[in-house]
């Protein structure tokens, strides 16, 4: 186990090289610069200042070289719009609020996802069978911008009852409830939906097993068999399936993020593509790569922590 | 593909039995789920009000019809009334139905004949290539899907690519998507290659050509072509929200994505604005999502699924 994950993450080397590499090429295949998209027309010998400041005068490979090796030292940068802030610092910024929602959406998503999976399986074709089937397959299809321009239509604009945007931290790193409320059910709807159908499958699979016939044929309470022997047994896939999905609402709410104003990592990294922010762009796509691949990383070792049976 | 032996009742053991193959089956399992069949018939329909937008739409997408005003309800002239410069929403959405309905289906088309030629040569060539394709597949999944259709799509806008806006998301959420489809088309391959059917062909001197073309190819086809179609409601939302961001397809032309985002800024006053396209996409997409659940259980009916 030690050297699979000692394995995993030498491989980790190599991709980010070329997660570097590819960001890096791709942003100077690009005619113009970041002081292109200024209003104010530069004067030549200030261009020239700047772009000697941020090295940019460079040959490309140097820049590359000297750009791997400040990353490599945790240095990814200053961001060309804001300007003597560093990289690093923004992008934690960001990722404090982008991982606050995407936490909470995964809260959500499980706890939603889960009860309705579980009361779908236990009461297989019912009214409330098809119902859950029914909603989750609504939100399993309606794209995250539109619920929550639905959302906020309904209960923002029409019932008044919530803020249309804003994010605001008013307790450690988390905003107000009233303005969570709507992004959070926004992002984890698709989750909810996902591990709904995954939970219903996975719960009336292992109803049908001889341990459950037994348990109620001992006379165990209902209560306690689904507790005890159902919902224990039934909980793997749901797990196994929880990595990903967190990793993606981490790293992929741009549009939720937008969509209600909030001032998360994929905002900013939708800013910073708009103005051209070489350091901001290379900076952000190196750290959501990280991201995934610890992400996937946690995944495969929690598949063998749940199932004794693979080994590496 | 086999197909689990049933119990012959009588009237299928007569000589004139109607002839069953796969597809046939296919057919009759997908024409038996009513949400699919709706589902065609929403997507022909947006297919006609697509190809005939010119002719349907009551007014010109882009005319600005200042003397009837802007943000107006609907009227007899404007059914669905005018947005903030003045236009007529019932022309711009039915004019943006071309938008989605291209992007999405030449996406998937594009993405099928790019990926069933390089998932093949992985499963038939050497390790060579088939290690370069996993190698590569363990890249793309580094970078957030999304992140990188802006990204190319940003790249793409600034290098002159022939066909505008439009074919450069198609390029974009392409070159992110085919990747998928190409490991899956490797692994069918892959699947069938150990069946017997292959091991009697190649006794009776079948050429390695001949197998692939003829029976690993068609055989593997079934769950490609269900992965393929869910690339088209995929592929309607990373346009729609790349349009909604404001790095889509370019202002004046009428996208659903772009009529959200403008309609946004007025949400207080005219929320219907937002509603209407809004509605337009999921409909689409949940249209598709259902033609493909209803392919996955008339060409896969083995597949595990929740529900």
């Amino acid at each position: 186990m030690t050297g699979y994950v000692l394995r995993r993450l030498l491989w980790l080397a190599p991709v980010l090289f070329f997660v570097t590499l590819i960001t890096f090429v791709l942003m100077h295949l690009v005619p113009g610069g970041p002081w292109d998209t200024n209003n104010r027309p530069m004067s030549p010998q200030l261009r020239e200042q700047l772009e000697s400041k941020y090295g940019l005068d460079d040959p490309v490979w140097q820049q590359f070289l000297t750009y791997s090796w400040n990353a490599l030292q945790g240095d990814l940068g200053v961001s060309f719009q804001y300007q003597d802030r560093s990289v690093t610092e923004i992008i934690r910024e960001g990722m404090e609020v982008s991982a606050v929602l995407g936490l909470m959406a995964l809260a959500f998503a499980l706890l939603v996802g889960v009860t309705l999976g579980v009361v779908a399986a236990v009461k297989q074709n019912s009214l409330i069978d098809y119902a859950s089937v029914f909603l989750s397959t609504f939100a399993a299809s309606t794209p995250s911008f539109v619920l929550g321009i639905l959302l906020i239509v309904v209960f923002a604009v029409q019932l008044g009852w919530l803020p249309v945007f804003g994010w605001e931290k008013v307790w450690w790193l988390f905003p107000n409830w009233k303005q969570a409320i709507l992004p959070t059910v926004t992002l984890g709807a698709l989750p909810a939906a996902y591990v709904a159908r995954i939970t219903r499958a996975s719960v009336l699979e292992v109803l049908q097993q001889d341990y459950v016939r037994t348990a109620r044929a001992k006379g165990l309470h209902e209560r306690l068999v689904l507790g005890r022997h159902v919902l224990k047994n039934a909980v793997v896939p749901i797990l196994t399936v929880s990595g990903p999905i967190a990793a993606s609402l981490v790293t992929g709410s741009f549009i939720v993020e937008t969509v209600f104003a909030i001032p998360g990592l994929g905002k900013q990294f939708v800013a910073a593509v708009f103005q051209r922010d070489y350091g901001m762009i290379m900076g952000t796509t190196i750290f959501y790569a990280v991201v995934i691949a610890m992400a996937n990383l946690v995944v495969d070792m929690m598949y063998v922590a749940v199932n004794p049976r693979i080994r590496y | 593909m086999v197909r689990a032996a049933t119990i012959p009742r009588p009237r299928e053991v007569e000589p004139q039995a109607e002839q069953r193959s796969l597809w046939r089956d296919a057919l009759r399992r997908f024409l038996r789920n009513r949400l699919a069949v709706v589902s065609i018939l929403v997507v022909l329909s947006l297919a006609v009000a697509a190809v005939f937008a010119g002719q349907i739409a009551p007014h010109d997408p882009s005319a600005q019809d200042c003397a009837t005003g802007a943000l107006r309800g609907s009227s007899a002239d404007h059914l669905l009334g005018t947005d903030a410069t003045c236009r007529d929403v019932l022309s711009r959405l039915i004019h943006g139905t071309r938008v989605s309905l291209s992007v999405g289906v030449l996406t998937a088309v594009a993405v099928f004949l790019v990926a069933v030629p390089i998932g093949a040569l992985a499963a038939l060539s050497t390790r060579l290539v088939d290690n370069l394709l996993m190698r590569f597949t363990d890249l793309t999944y580094a970078f957030p899907d999304l992140l990188m259709i802006i990204l190319l799509s940003r790249v793409l806008a600034d290098t002159a690519v022939p066909g505008g806006s439009v074919a450069i998301i198609i390029l974009a959420i392409s070159l992110v998507g085919w990747v998928t489809i190409a490991r899956l088309v490797r692994a069918q391959m892959l699947l069938q290659r150990e069946r017997e059917y292959v091991q009697a062909a190649e006794a009776i001197g079948a050429s390695r050509w001949r197998i692939a073309v003829t029976h690993l190819l068609p055989n593997s086809l079934g769950p490609v072509i269900v992965a393929v179609t869910f690339v088209v409601p995929q592929a309607i939302f990373a346009e729609a929200a790349l349009s909604f961001i404001g790095i889509g397809v370019t202002p004046p032309q009428a996208t659903w994505g772009g009529m959200v985002e403008a309609g946004y800024a007025a949400v207080y006053s005219v929320p219907m604005l937002v509603v209407y396209p809004a509605a337009a996409i999921a409909i689409t997409m949940m249209a598709f999502t259902f033609i493909g659940d209803g392919l996955r259980d008339a060409l896969d009916p083995r597949a595990v699924r929740g529900f």
